[in-house]
């Protein structure tokens, strides 16, 4: 488990954020002013699970479940949240 | 229009994100993934360090009709456009950005208004929240009132701050452009400070780069190498310090660097300008190259300029590169840098940008260093961005000093 997030924590987007899936691009995206990131599947699955209410632990579950076969998704989640707070792009609730 | 997306700015961020996320995708194939739309060369402002062309007073009569504008956002959406700059001159200075903020909203764009200010009422800026625009960049010059009117050779200086507050109170973030030169390089502290005080979120240190009427300005408005390594290091301090929420953005000058920007993140290959009259651009100042044709919203489509039209495929990539760029292993860092600064100042479009140390040109950088700071080309009177002075040069009568460039601004 990482120092910094914890399955009880329950995070949102950062404001003047924006999350949309790009038709054009097949991949997530995140818009921010001046600038956007393209997120590859794995990331776009865990911040579409982000609805407020949804903690860590909650992704995580999810996921497991949706993703049976992915080894070490555990890891990859939190690797996700920890990358996305450094880079403002969550806002913890 | 303030100097923010030139060069080695916003779309830089992107790709630096792009690059450094670690769960990125890596771009593959060029998209126009940022629409600027420059919807008028009208301005109330008059700055001398505009970068719009010179001879804009060409392209005020016959601006895009709203219906225009709508359909060049669907077809550059189409495209997989996602950032929408909404610039110009001043784009307020139309009736219908109202309508474009919505028709931008309902396609999914994240979209922007780049403004002095000016025009900017509470009955517009209602208006904007509710057709869904995501942010205003509003461009401020200095803390003193007398280099704010100085530099834009207007009185909005006391406008400025109420616009800002008006920003900050709809619930926009603040997003501050100041465009860097001479006259304001020494209050880059005060100007943080001042950002702070207006509750800036991000706030844009754009260091000029000289193209239209700032490269007619050159040598009134560049700072000295001492001031720019100044600058940076207020920049960085303020970056440094975990107490200032606000992101600043240092985009450096090149002529001081030895290497060149990588200008607009390369030729056609994430941007995407349609101008006042339609011309579809690669860059802000592509106007001034020779022999080339710009595509046109129109006669053409957004698909066939940015796919197949010869201008936008003319630098692409590096294989239109000579020597020393084209066996540079440097070369795919900066793939070249500005072709316009290149013909401008060297009056070859295939050259080397002449900042590059590499350049056979890099003299021409080095001299108009020297003539910023000769007392006569200093003493020449500021040509501020404006029609009269556009007709001027559109005359020919400001000849003098535009006859060192191998194009007009």
């Amino acid at each position: 488990m990482s120092n910094q997030i914890k399955h009880t924590d329950c995070y949102a987007l950062a404001l003047h954020h924006r999350f949309q899936w790009e038709e054009a691009q097949q991949n997530y995206v995140i818009l921010f002013p001046e600038g956007m990131v393209k997120l590859h599947g794995g990331a776009g699955e865990v911040l579409k699970r982000l609805d407020g209410k949804a903690t860590v632990g909650d992704v995580v579950a999810d996921l497991k479940a949706t993703f049976p076969d992915a080894v070490n998704i555990e890891a990859d989640i939190i690797g996700m949240f920890e990358l996305a707070l450094n880079k403002g792009w969550l806002r913890q609730l | 229009m303030t100097q923010a997306s030139l060069g080695l700015s916003a779309v830089q961020k992107t790709v630096q994100a792009l690059q450094n996320n670690g769960v990125a995708a890596s771009v593959t194939h060029t998209q126009p993934l940022w629409l600027l739309a420059e919807v008028t060369y009208r301005c109330p402002l008059h700055c001398a360090f505009c970068y719009n062309p010179t001879d804009y007073d060409k392209h005020t009569q016959n601006e895009l009709s709203t219906e225009q504008w709508i359909q060049a956002l669907r077809d550059a959406r189409k495209l997989g456009a996602l950032q929408l700059g909404i610039s110009g001159g001043e784009p307020l200075l139309r009736d219908d950005i109202e309508d474009i903020v919505v028709e931008a909203k309902k396609l999914g764009y994240y979209s922007n208004l780049i403004t002095s200010g000016v025009g900017l009422t509470e009955k517009r800026i209602q208006a904007f929240k509710e057709g869904g625009l995501d942010h205003i960049q509003l461009s401020m010059h200095d803390i003193t009132e007398e280099i704010n009117n100085f530099i834009t050779n207007t009185k909005t200086f006391e406008l400025k701050k109420k616009v800002a507050a008006m920003i900050k109170n709809h619930g926009y973030p603040m997003v501050l452009n100041v465009v860097i030169h001479r006259y304001n390089i020494g209050h880059l502290r005060e100007i943080l400070d001042m950002a702070e005080a207006l509750g800036a979120d991000y706030i844009e240190l754009a260091n000029t780069q000289y193209y239209g009427w700032s490269l007619v300005n050159r040598s009134q408005l560049m700072p000295t190498k001492e001031q720019v390594d100044e600058a940076e290091a207020i920049a960085n301090e303020f970056r440094a310090n975990p107490n200032n929420k606000m992101k600043v953005f240092f985009v450096v000058p090149d002529y001081f660097s030895d290497r060149p920007k990588k200008c607009m993140n390369g030729w056609g290959e994430v941007f995407m300008i349609v101008t006042a009259n339609g011309d579809v651009l690669p860059c802000h100042s592509a106007r001034v190259l020779p022999n080339m044709t710009f595509p046109n919203v129109r006669d053409d489509g957004l698909a066939y300029a940015w796919q197949d039209s010869p201008a936008f495929n003319k630098y692409r990539g590096d294989a239109w590169m000579k020597e020393p760029c084209r066996s540079c292993s440097e070369k795919e860092n900066d793939l070249g840098g500005c072709r316009c600064q290149a013909f401008l100042l060297s009056g070859d479009a295939e050259a080397a940008d002449p900042v590059c140390s590499k350049s056979p040109h890099r003299h021409l950088i080095d001299q108009a260093i020297i003539d910023s700071r000769n007392p006569q080309a200093v003493a020449q009177p500021i040509v501020f961005r404006n029609d009269k002075n556009s007709k001027k040069i559109l005359a020919g009568e400001l000849d003098d000093r535009v006859k060192a460039f191998h194009a007009v601004p």
